[in-house]
């Protein structure tokens, strides 16, 4: 996993809520047995006419070039529903660092972290003032501070990660690492029981 | 101290607490199938390492496969790979695999308790959201990623945080025509879509425990389309009753000392829950949703209710706020999926359904949740009944429910279902999906429009 700390980048604001897995990544792509190239698939059915990659759908922000940068940015309750990985390798795929919103699905929450992408929780308050921002808008993430801020007008939320998962993003580990290290403990535990 | 169910199982499997972060939480059975298990194979063949426990993990083909045909080789060829992947995997790291063709072959959440490997007490997972089903069981279940698939692969266990506990109590006896389905629908529309996120949730109640074990099953499902991590009931007869006998069920002495543990499972009468609901069963009707999340539903004989969040699913919907669904054409009805595709669902639908026949507007599907629950409609007779409707019987698998095989339901159509998820183009692109119970889908069937299933009983 690629190790995170600060990120400083415009941002994608995809103003909807209960966006859900499906959505992120219908189930039809899931027929792979990589965790490669879900990038291109990415909100497949809100991004094409009729599957059509020839016919992008202007109105959605994916489609805007005025829009870019590592950030995504989503209404409340982001990821909810299937508990398919595919849909945090896709976000991450397409080039996302980070995804901020005033809610996430537990398990899309999990899913994230473990594959490198940072999901910020703010307040409402907070991402409605995202929202309002112009296109050319930048934000810096700082992990190491669990700092948000508008670059633009110097307002800053802090938000709340697990000390352990920090740790594992900030250094690159995963859980696998760690668990593999108390293999020891594992087996002891099994044989108590 | 007192403690709630969820508490003494969580206690009884962590193996270790790391300062300021997760548990390790010890994982008993590890479910897998072909969708989000290739991925973490090859996770391991990376790292170079060997599964720890094959033998606490039981896989099957349930996402991906054909409903009819079965015996032939799968036509669509992404589907076959992985079908394929799963089969070698499995025989490579030794793992037991019920795939296509064999008899204990179905839907994960399905066959897990119908074999009785799914008991009380248990950590259980699967790289599928719909694992918190096995909580029906009293078990701490829920669903993972692949990445955290393939950390039980490793370890079998896994890095979890305790979540917050809810306790939801339902008490009371229900009404006509109400099942359980309605139960679970009514909750979330009460409670959204996201009404539940961060908790485990434990079910309670007179009304709870007057239900069967499919029933149960059906509650504990859908937990987390309220965003729970998952839904648990305290095993009591019914729960032992259900499991003695079964394939991998304890037996004699093992049985014995089993039951005496089982028996300690239940929230003590003092303990405290960080947010607790009631309800009162008879205020519960025959649900319905009309939206594009399973929060968005309504009493059967309602309406479409207004409000700025649901303009989008309105649209998609092609519905109108204000407008009774009551008396509206419906074109598809699917009855499957590991909510409601268990025995109890189909002698349900058979019961309203003898002797008469489906409206000619309408294609209804049954799609049986196992090979062992088609046997056991074959073994009651169920099929005639099917057939002299006119409902089309497949064989097991998740079929419409998200549509991965070819079981679609075609763009701008409608389809009342049995199975969890309503989100745009979960039943394939441009479909539109009401949740219903078995009854109110079989009700429809016959009407080929919205109906009260209590006009009909
Ligand atoms: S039946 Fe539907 S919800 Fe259940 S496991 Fe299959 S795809 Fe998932």
């Amino acid at each position: 996993m690629q190790a995170l700390s600060t990120i400083h980048s415009r941002f994608v604001p995809l103003q909807m809520e209960n966006v859900d897995t499906d959505q992120i990544i219908p189930a039809r792509f899931l027929k792979a047995t990589t965790r490669d190239g879900f990038g291109k698939n990415l909100f497949r059915d809100w991004r094409y006419e009729n599957n059509d990659e020839a016919k992008p759908k202007a109105d959605f922000v994916l489609n805007q070039p005025k829009y870019s940068g590592e950030i995504l940015v989503a209404g409340k309750n982001f990821g909810c529903g299937s508990s398919r990985e595919h849909a945090a390798w896709a976000i991450q795929d397409y080039g996302f660092k980070v995804v901020v919103s005033s809610f996430f699905a537990d398990i899309f929450k999990n899913n994230a972290l473990n594959n490198g992408v940072l999901p910020v929780t703010v307040s409402e308050n907070f991402l409605q003032k995202l929202f309002a921002q112009g296109e050319a808008a930048t934000v810096t993430v700082n992990l190491e501070q669990q700092t948000i801020t508008i670059d633009g007008t110097g307002e800053q939320e802090k938000f709340e990660i697990n000390a352990y998962k920090k740790t594992c993003l900030l250094n690159g580990y995963d859980d696998i690492d760690f668990l593999l290290s108390i293999k020891k403990d594992i087996e002891a535990f099994e044989l108590q029981r | 101290m007192s403690k709630t169910l969820f508490d003494k199982i969580w206690e009884k499997h962590i193996v270790k607490e790391v300062e300021g972060g997760p548990s390790v939480l010890y994982i008993d059975k590890h479910f897998i199938h072909e969708v989000t298990s290739p991925q973490a194979f090859k996770g391991l063949e990376k790292r170079g390492i060997s599964l720890f426990r094959p033998q606490q993990i039981v896989a099957t083909a349930d996402h991906n496969v054909p409903t009819i045909n079965q015996h032939l080789p799968i036509k669509d060829e992404l589907s076959r790979l992985q079908v394929q992947q799963l089969k070698e995997n499995c025989a490579h790291h030794g793992v037991e695999l019920y795939g296509l063709g064999h008899p204990y072959q179905g839907i994960v959440h399905v066959i897990g308790p119908e074999l009785g490997i799914t008991q009380p007490g248990m950590t259980i997972v699967c790289g599928d959201s719909h694992t918190s089903t096995h909580g029906a069981f009293g078990a701490i279940a829920f669903g993972i990623g692949t990445s955290e698939v393939e950390m039980v692969f490793a370890s079998q266990c896994l890095m979890q945080s305790k979540p917050k506990l809810m306790r939801i109590n339902i008490e009371g006896e229900l009404n006509k025509g109400v099942v359980s389905k309605d139960i679970i629908l009514h909750i979330i529309a009460l409670i959204s879509a996201s009404g539940g996120t961060g908790y485990f949730v434990e079910y309670a109640g007179s009304a709870i425990r007057s239900l069967s074990m499919e029933a149960r099953m059906t509650i504990c499902n859908m937990s987390i389309e309220m965003g729970a991590r998952g839904g648990m009931i305290a095993p009591d007869e019914t729960t032992f009753a259900y499991i003695k006998g079964r394939e991998f069920a304890p037996q004699g002495e093992a049985w014995e000392k089993k039951l005496a543990e089982w028996k300690t499972l239940y929230s003590d009468a003092d303990a405290v829950f960080d947010e607790e609901l009631h309800i009162n069963a008879a205020d519960i009707e025959p649900m319905i949703t009309y939206g594009t999340n399973p929060g968005q539903g309504i009493a059967v004989n309602g309406k479409i209710p207004s409000g700025s969040d649901n303009a989008k699913a309105l649209q998609y919907m092609g519905l109108e706020a204000g407008k009774p669904l009551l008396g509206m054409p419906v074109q598809h009805v699917f009855i499957g999926s590991c909510t409601n595709s268990r025995i109890e669902d189909l002698r349900m639908v058979a019961s309203l359904i003898k002797g008469k026949r489906k409206s000619d507007k309408v294609q209804v599907m049954i799609v049986p949740g196992s090979q062992q629950v088609s046997k056991q409609v074959k073994a009651e007779g169920l099929d005639k009944i099917f057939e002299e409707a006119g409902f089309e019987i497949r064989q097991a698998g998740c079929s419409a429910c998200l549509g991965m095989n070819e079981d679609k339901i075609p763009a701008g159509e409608y389809c009342i279902s049995t199975s969890n998820r309503n989100f745009e183009g979960r039943q394939g692109a441009g479909a539109r999906t009401l949740l219903a119970s078995p009854l109110t889908a079989a009700a429809a069937a016959i009407t080929g429009v919205v109906t009260d299933v209590r006009e009909l009983i």
